[in-house]
């Protein structure tokens, strides 16, 4: 802990991740027990978030992360740079102040129209119309302010978007009625206009809500990650050697090639680079799928991403941040995604057809009172009526109200969608495709069993075992958990071999076949295998497995009862993939595929016509998730990863999958429903407004019941 | 409907105060936290006075 204190600035708040913390005795006794550190001025939980941001100058996520693991909270330091979701809040709130006014501005200006329409003649109907509109023109204004900047963006693009035809309705009904009610006119449309800029305000910040959501869970998974590295400067008096190095915590971002970086067991390898010193063995699963771990010496290249096992090693960088393999990957991801194409949503087929179709209506009744009376104020005012009437209130609600919905649904069960298309197009899925090591299984491996082990023995092995920090040694460790363990002497860690140590004078060993000096055929078979040995007898092998992920099982089981085709893809040895898929119940598996393969196999299932959802974790996916119809990746998986996928698993647990293909069919259901049920209002009220019959009561009831059934619709999804 | 004179100020006043009231909250950033706001009233921590900040 002490090395993340170098780098951490003294100023500034520090900002813990609390995933565990849900009710109010959470926030009594986290903040109680931050604000006893000696050194916190302050602690603030934020529960909607879970979150505790404290004020203590000097002090590092590190030195309170014990104090809360003591009271029994999970803590993870989240890096306050990643979290910058500044301009996300205040877009927001300017959005929420904007629904107010017009909120405010709607219901007394409804309170005088109701006067109106229930008969107030003359100079009482004239003053209250000048009333509505000195309330109506100024929130116009302001409040239509995002429509109409949307709109002028549109046209300057030659496009017509949903907000031409908005801020013309705005616009033009606004003027009749300040006109009509200059002459004394009977209608005004002050209480129509500012309830449809009201709706569509409501529609518009579901919308941003959604998506802020989303960006602060997907950046609070960024920042979960704050990336250090050991940089060993050797002295210029002792010459270069690194040995005797000084060592200083440096962000990963400031690493350049040619630096010398250490790294210790159990660390992920910060960038690229080739091995000076040391011995271990490298976890290379995120990367390649493969599960066995590959044994690492001097001069063995490195890549980003992968995981030092067993002893601590020293690398020299070759290349750094965005040279890294990490960024190789991105030309192939680019690439990928640009093969997808771009998906037209729903919401924009509508607009496409609506936009003209309603500009064209209201010009033609336009025209055709022109022609039929010559009355040009009465044919303005029936145009505006008709632009008021389709105006897309329901359409604008239609799409937002669902996703909110839906994502607010799937966020709950652990699912969060980043891209706002991704559910209309995970409706469309008829076939998954899995990724093996650790999506569908967890990269952890247990003992298969302990049988092959005499009882006489096991205190001793879990004695050694528990000296190293290598997966396999915990795996025993915690298979043999119930044993005492034994007596041992001398133990030595032997990196990239195994651990040693002294039982009653007998040498005894943990580690590779080769180094017992036995053969295995570890890539024959699905697990791996450790050995285990007491000098003069025959060594002891010791199988291993990799654990399913929870809810693996009932994902596969629910998806292949839906009807699903099934894939598994690994980068593995034929042997584990196999017995995986027999497992599950998984009928279509490659194994040994590399990235390239991976993507060209979802490229040719998309030739053959299927929408391919595609779950994976490591960097070999990433092009294949960027490549799939939709892709989802678990929390655990690499940065990259996380970033071509469209949706993200907060939890450990798999069965979102699942429920996330089924939500979002309903969800893409529930859109259709509700763009039909404003093209029936429409096609109601329109004839009603071309005729001229179309009083501001009518537009202000038509407006409102389709926009409320639309919503009501939309939240029979929350169920 | 000299009363009119009187009652429609009234009315407009007293939204205008609600929407004063809602831009005030909206400025003092009492919409971060809405859960833990429903939360906290649980809490009898500094339920025998204010807390100091």
């Amino acid at each position: 802990m002490a090395e993340q204190g170098a780098v951490t600035a003294p100023v500034g708040d520090v900002i813990l991740s609390l995933p565990t913390a849900h009710c109010a005795v959470c926030i009594t006794d986290v903040e109680r027990a931050l604000n006893a550190v000696p050194g916190v001025r302050g602690a603030r939980v934020n529960l909607t978030l879970r979150r505790v941001t404290v004020d203590a100058p000097g002090l590092t996520a590190g030195d309170l992360i014990p104090t809360l693991e003591r009271i029994g909270y999970e803590a993870h330091e989240l890096d306050p740079e990643a979290l910058s979701s500044t301009t996300a809040d205040r877009q927001g709130r300017d959005l929420l102040m904007r629904i107010g006014i017009a909120g405010f501005a709607m219901m007394n200006i409804m309170i005088l129209s109701v006067a109106v329409w229930s008969g107030a003649e003359t100079a009482t109907r004239d003053m209250f119309h000048w009333i509505s509109a000195a309330i109506a023109l100024p929130t116009i204004a302001f409040a239509g302010q995002p429509f109409f900047a949307s709109a002028l963006a549109a046209l300057k693009a030659g496009r017509l978007g949903m907000d031409v035809p908005i801020s013309l309705a705005l616009v033009l009904a606004t003027a009749i009625s300040v006109y009509e009610t200059s002459q004394s006119g009977h209608h005004a449309y002050f209480d129509a206009a500012v309830m449809l800029c009201f709706f569509l305000l409501v529609g518009r910040y579901l919308d941003h809500r959604t998506r802020a959501i989303a960006r602060s869970a997907a950046a609070e998974l960024t920042a979960l990650e704050v990336p250090r590295a050991t940089l060993l400067r050797p002295s210029a008096v002792t010459g270069a050697s690194i040995a005797d190095a000084a060592e200083e915590v440096v962000p990963v971002a400031s690493l350049a090639a040619g630096d010398l970086i250490r790294i210790r067991p159990g660390n992920r390898i910060p960038a690229d680079g080739e091995i000076v010193a040391g011995r271990s063995e490298i976890d290379r699963a995120l990367l390649t799928g493969e599960t066995l771990p590959v044994a690492a010496a001097p001069g063995l290249m490195l890549s980003a991403g992968e995981v030092n096992l067993t002893g601590p090693l020293v690398m020299r960088v070759t290349a750094a941040g965005r040279d890294s393999s990490l960024a190789r990957l991105t030309a192939l991801v680019e690439a990928a995604e640009s093969a997808r194409g771009r998906y037209t949503s729903l919401a924009e087929r509508a607009a496409r057809a609506y936009s003209p179709l309603v500009h064209l209506m209201a010009l033609a009744s336009f025209a055709g009172w022109v022609w039929a009376t010559g009355d040009l104020r009465l044919a303005v005012n029936i145009a505006a009526a008709v632009l008021i009437i389709t105006c897309p209130c329901a359409l604008g609600l239609a799409v937002p109200a669902v996703a909110t919905a839906a994502s607010g649904r799937l966020f709950r069960r652990g699912l969060l969608i980043k891209d706002g298309t991704a559910l209309e197009r995970l409706a469309q899925i008829d076939t998954v495709v899995f990724d093996k090591t650790g999506t569908l299984t967890m990269g952890r491996p247990w003992l298969v069993s302990a049988d092959p082990l005499p009882a006489s023995l096991r205190p001793v092995a879990l004695a050694l075992a528990r000296g190293s920090a290598h997966p396999l040694s915990r795996a025993l460790a915690e298979a043999l958990s119930a044993e005492t363990a034994a007596v041992i002497e001398d133990q030595q860690e032997h990196p990239g071999r195994g651990s040693s140590a002294c039982w009653q004078g007998r040498e005894v060993r943990l580690g590779r076949a080769d180094w017992l000096g036995v053969t295995d055929d570890e890539a024959a078979r699905p697990g791996s295998a450790a050995w285990f040995s007491v000098a003069g007898e025959a060594p002891i092998r010791l199988e291993f497995a990799d654990s399913l992920r929870p809810g693996a099982r009932e994902c596969v089981a629910r998806l292949r009862a839906d009807g699903q085709r099934l894939i598994l893809l690994s980068g593995d040895r034929p042997a584990a993939v196999a017995e995986l898929a027999a497992t599950l119940g998984i009928e279509q598996f490659h194994a040994g595929i590399d990235p390239m393969g991976k993507a060209d196999l979802i490229e040719a299932l998309a030739a053959e016509g299927a929408h391919v959802l595609m779950v994976g974790d490591g960097l070999n996916d990433t092009a294949a998730l960027a490549r799939a119809h939709a892709s989802i990746s678990p929390a655990s998986a690499l940065d990259a990863a996380r970033v071509a996928s469209d949706m993200v698993l907060t939890g450990q647990d798999l069965s979102p999958v699942a429920d996330a293909l089924l939500t979002a069919r309903r969800a893409t259901a529930r859109i259709r429903e509700n763009f039909a049920i404003s093209i029936i209002y429409n096609i109601v009220a329109v004839p009603v407004a071309i005729a001229g019959f179309a009083t501001p009561l009518i537009a202000a009831l038509a407006m409102s019941a389709s926009s409320i059934t639309v919503t009501l619709n939309a939240l029979r999804l929350r169920r | 409907m000299e009363i009119l004179a009187i009652l429609i100020p009234v009315s407009l006043g007293l939204g205008g105060v609600g929407l004063a009231a809602f831009i005030w909250a909206l400025r003092s950033r009492q919409f971060e936290d809405p859960k833990g706001d429903a939360e906290r009233i649980l809490s009898d921590a500094w339920d025998d006075r204010p807390r100091p900040d």
